[in-house]
Parts: C-alpha cells; structure tokens; sequence
C-alpha cells in the first residue's frame, strides 16, 4: 500500500462534496437557509468546499452555510471543478489506448488529429453541461421533486414522476450517441432508409419509446415508494418479462433493447431522480431514505428493455 | 469553418432535445406550484450553458469517441496483427483464443473508467454507511470496476464467437436471481443501482462503438445483430460482483466474530 488511511481518508474528506452530486438530499429552505445561493460548506473550523444551491447532500448539524459577496468567483471555482471532473473522466481512457496504441499496435493512431479536436470539444462540453446542469437545472429540480414529493397529492406526484423520467431522458447525452448510431447501422443493413429524415426518425423514434419506458419506471418505482413493495421481486419479475419477450423480438431488436437499459441512466436523469426518490422516503413515515430512496434507478434501466422490445415486434 | 457549421447543425437538434425539460420544468413550476422560479437569471443561464455543452459533447462524439473506439476494435482484429504474418494468412482459421488483445483491452478500459467515476464513489460511500462499515469503500469500487471489466470482456467474446446474447444475459440474470436470496437485504437495491451508476456518458459511446467496430471487422458478424450489448453486460455484471462482495464480506465478519484475534 503506498497511501497511507490518513492520506486516503484526507482526499476523501477533501473530495466529498464532489461526489455527493449526484446522490445529494434535498434539503427545505428552513433546514437549511441558504438554500437558493452560492454558499460555501463549512466542517467546524475550516472551509470544505463551495457548492451550488440545493447540491449540498450532507445533513451534518455543525455544518454550517455562508452566502459569499462575489458570485462570479465563486462560479468560477465550480467551472474549473467541472472542468477537472470531465478531464477525469477522460484521462483513463485516454491512458489506456494511447498505452495499447504505443506498446501493442505499436504505430500511430489514425486520424489523429481529428480525434484531438473531437477530444477537446468532448471536454469543453461535458464542463459547460455538468456546469450547467449544476448551475440552472439540477437546484430547481431537486426543490420541485421534493416539494411534489411533500404536496400529499398523488395524482400529480405520478404526472410529475412521469414527466422527469421522460423529459431527461430525452436529453441524455449517451442515449442520443447510441440512438444515432443504432439508426447508421440500420442503414448499413438496409433496414432503414438512406436518407437524412429516415435516420431521423428511426433514431427519435428509439429515443422517445425509451423516454416513454424510463417515464413509466419512475411512476412505478414512485408507487414502489408508497406501497412499501419489496424491490427484488419487481425486478426479478422484470427480469422474466424480458426473457419472455425477447423469444418474440426481432433479432436486431434485442441487441439495441438491452443496451438501452444501460445508457439511461446517466448525466441527467440519475441526480434529478434520485433526489425525487430519496426525497419522497424521507418525508413518509417509516420508510428509510437509505434503503427506500434507491431502486428508481434500478427500474430506470429495465423499463427500456421491456419497452424497445416492445417497439421492435410492433415495428 | 466544416467544423463551425457542423456545431451550428448540432446546436439546431439540441435546442429540441432539451426542450421538454423546460417544458416539465415550467409547466409544473407555474401550474402546479404557482411560484416564480427562484434566481431566474442564473436557471436561464445554466440552460443556456446546458445546450451549449450537450452539443459541443455531440459533435466532439462524433470525432472523437466513436472513431476512437472503432479504431482500436478494428486495429486489433486485424488479421496481419493476430498473426503477426502477412495478410496472405487471412486462410488461417481465427480461433476466439487470438484475440486476447481486445479482451485485455476491454478489461482495461472497463476497470480504469469505473475506477475513476465519481458516482461510483457516491454508492460506495452509501454502502458503507448502510453496512454499519462491513463494505470498504475502496473494496466496493474494485468490485465494481471488475464486474464492469470482466462483463465488457465477456461481451467482446460474445461477439467474436457469434454467440446469442439472450443467452449469457439469461444466466447473468439468473445468477443475479439466486444471489439475490443470499445477499444482506440492505445491499439488494445498492447492487442494482451499482449497475446503472457504473456506465458514465464517456465510456457508454466509446465501448458502444469497440462493439461495433468489433462486429464489423471479424467476418461473420453483423453489426446489427451481434454488434450491440456490450453494455448490457457492463451493466449486469457489477450487480453480480457487488452482490458477490457483499457476501464474502458478511462471511469474512462471521469467521472474525467466531475467531476473535487474540492479540
């Protein structure tokens, strides 16, 4: 072992907030005043980090949140941590071919110079997206879900419910990568016209039935919340449903429906539907937000399966 | 100047598919809450900020990622390089045991993406706290980052030996299935979500297209049928690792309680 626990623990401790992003609790204005400004974290004593609004997860009393006097600055330490984290999605990846490319295939990478530009923009767009994401929507989002999850009413809890899982979805970045290119091969294999309205609309056609079926997951996992329903029995009947199913789907489907499952859930759709989820168990007696809040996602990725499936026997 | 023009075609399509967000957003917000939305100025601005990144991530996709990940499929299944002659050996029959460069390839990119992810991190804290200790952080992530690796690499032998997908999904399922009765029951709905969380908006392209560059260059292979899935696998597996983690950390707890260091 080359680090040290304490070293560890310190990096841990230091990175914290960064992490908590996407599992964050939502917090009322009057748990916690400073909720619609840039504030920054106070542990006893010393500064941890600044955050947005709403993105604070951590429920810990001696914390303790301050408005600061100048925004743009406080902006501009988030952008460049947004900055970082998209580079640190990238650095390994990039590590890894470039080591197979120097020591296994042993000669330059094609097209290189193409790549280091699309490389850049991927960097330059995942900051201003998670940037903004942490900037305008996820501080909006979070308060809407819990204030639906607080409002008592059902019917607009589903409706609200319904309408995130679909409408992020729609957005989700890796969803529309793999939506693109299952509409190329379709074109490739002749499936699909070669034209610029029929890789359109095969491509928004997958998007929107997945969309549909991460809309319905989120209902169900919603109602899960509320009735209390164990988890593994939906899921290992989900599970069941696919294998059923996919005796009946087209071959071509089966492939795209399955990994469908997997591309939901990323960017967009997991912080926001978190929060409604973690929300909603804890503002109902009895339920754990710990073992209750989670599982939304688990339906989020098998939905689509079930729904594409669908979509391709219709098809 | 191609490129200026191709942003400005990708930002067109963007500004649709963000738009149901602010229609959701809106709608309810003036509907059903009946408030203004808070720091309007600073929501608008992160919109703005949001489209401008989604289609800068697009296009730079498009360059960058997708090539990237074809390439390297299609570098390593070359035949002069499986077998190292020349390419009048394409008669040598290719027996899935050659290609063990793109198996280590897939692990690798498998594990080192995860292992780096920050929302891996988050449910590994969680776990943590949920097992009252029992799971170790660093443990869970390495759990997780394996099962990734060892279901990317599972898929790419999918895909060169042609086999049907349903079939290793059916087992990988069952295996979660039978697990699922032997793990803790606060661990079950982390190990799901384990599976989601473990595929971030990079490596979901870059493998989707190591996929497909696979089944376009081993013959044989349709990129239609046998080209998707590799993300599938990357999604069952870490529920099978962190529920297998979980276990051996339950029994490890037992065989300490039972045998108490005596020292």
């Amino acid at each position: 072992m080359p680090l040290g626990r304490l070293e560890i623990l310190t990096v841990l401790v230091l990175l914290s907030p960064m992490f908590w992003r996407g599992r964050s609790v939502p917090m009322d204005s009057a748990v916690f005043p400073c909720l619609h400004q840039w504030y920054i974290v106070r542990w006893p004593g010393s500064v941890i980090s600044v955050q947005g609004a709403g993105t604070g997860g951590l429920v810990r009393e001696d914390i303790v949140c301050e408005s600061l006097e100048s925004p743009l600055r406080l902006g501009l330490i988030a952008f460049s941590k947004s900055l970082l984290s998209s580079l640190r999605d990238l650095i390994p990846i990039i590590a890894v071919i470039g080591l197979f490319q120097a020591a296994v295939v042993r000669a330059p990478m094609p097209e290189v110079a193409s790549i280091m530009t699309g490389l850049v923009l991927v960097v330059i767009g995942l900051t201003l997206f998670v940037y903004g994401l942490e900037m305008g929507l996820f501080p909006i989002g979070e308060s809407m879900a819990h204030a639906f999850a607080r409002k008592g009413s059902v019917f607009w809890l589903m409706t609200f419910a319904f309408a995130l899982g679909f409408a992020t979805t729609i957005a989700e970045p890796a969803l529309i990568a793999i939506a693109n290119e299952a509409a190329e091969m379709a074109v490739r294999e002749g499936t699909v016209a070669d034209t610029a309205e029929g890789r359109a609309g095969y491509s928004l056609g997958l998007r929107l039935v997945v969309a549909l079926a991460v809309g319905t997951a989120i209902v169900l996992g919603v109602l899960r919340i509320l009735k209390g329903w164990p988890l593994h029995y939906l899921i290992i009947g989900g599970y069941v449903l696919v294998m059923a199913m996919t005796s009946f789907a087209p071959p071509e489907m089966v492939g795209i429906a399955y990994d469908s499952g997997g591309v939901t859930t990323s960017t967009i759709t997991v912080p926001l539907v978190t929060a409604l989820g973690v929300g909603l168990a804890s503002s109902i007696q009895g339920r754990n937000p710990a073992l209750d809040g989670f599982g939304l996602i688990a339906f989020a990725s098998l939905t689509p399966m079930i729904f594409v499936l669908i979509y391709g026997m219709i098809l | 100047m191609e490129l200026i023009r191709e942003l400005l075609e990708v930002l067109g399509s963007t500004l649709w598919d963000v738009a149901p967000i602010a229609a959701v957003l809106f709608g309810f917000q003036f509907l059903v809450i009946r408030r203004r939305i808070p720091h309007f100025t600073r929501f608008l601005a992160g919109f703005i900020f949001v489209i401008l990144g989604l289609t800068f991530f697009l296009v730079g996709l498009d360059k960058a990622l997708f090539p990237v990940g074809r390439a390297m499929a299609e570098q390593l299944t070359d035949p002069v390089f499986v077998h190292g002659v020349d390419a009048a050996a394409m008669q040598l029959a290719h027996h899935w045991t050659d290609y063990y460069w793109v198996y280590l390839f897939a692990l690798a990119i498998g594990i080192s993406a995860v292992l780096v992810e920050p929302a891996v991190l988050a449910v590994a804290i969680k776990a943590n706290e949920v097992s009252g200790g029992a799971i170790n952080i660093t443990g869970l992530r390495f759990a997780i980052a394996i099962g990734v690796g060892v279901g990317i690499t599972l898929g790419s032998f999918r895909i060169i030996t042609g086999g049907d997908l349903q079939y290793f999904i059916i087992g990988a399922y069952l295996v979660v299935v039978i697990q699922t009765f032997f793990t803790p029951r606060q661990m079950i709905p982390i190990a799901y979500d384990s599976g989601g969380v473990s595929t971030s908006t990079v490596t979901v392209p870059l493998v989707a297209a190591l996929g497909l560059g696979l089944a376009s260059s081993i013959p044989g292979r349709s990129p239609l049928i046998d080209g998707f899935g590799l993300i599938a696998f990357a999604v069952l597996f870490p529920i099978i690792s962190v529920m297998t983690y979980a276990q051996l950390a339950r029994l490890w707890e037992r065989w300490q309680g039972r045998h108490p260091s005596h020292d």
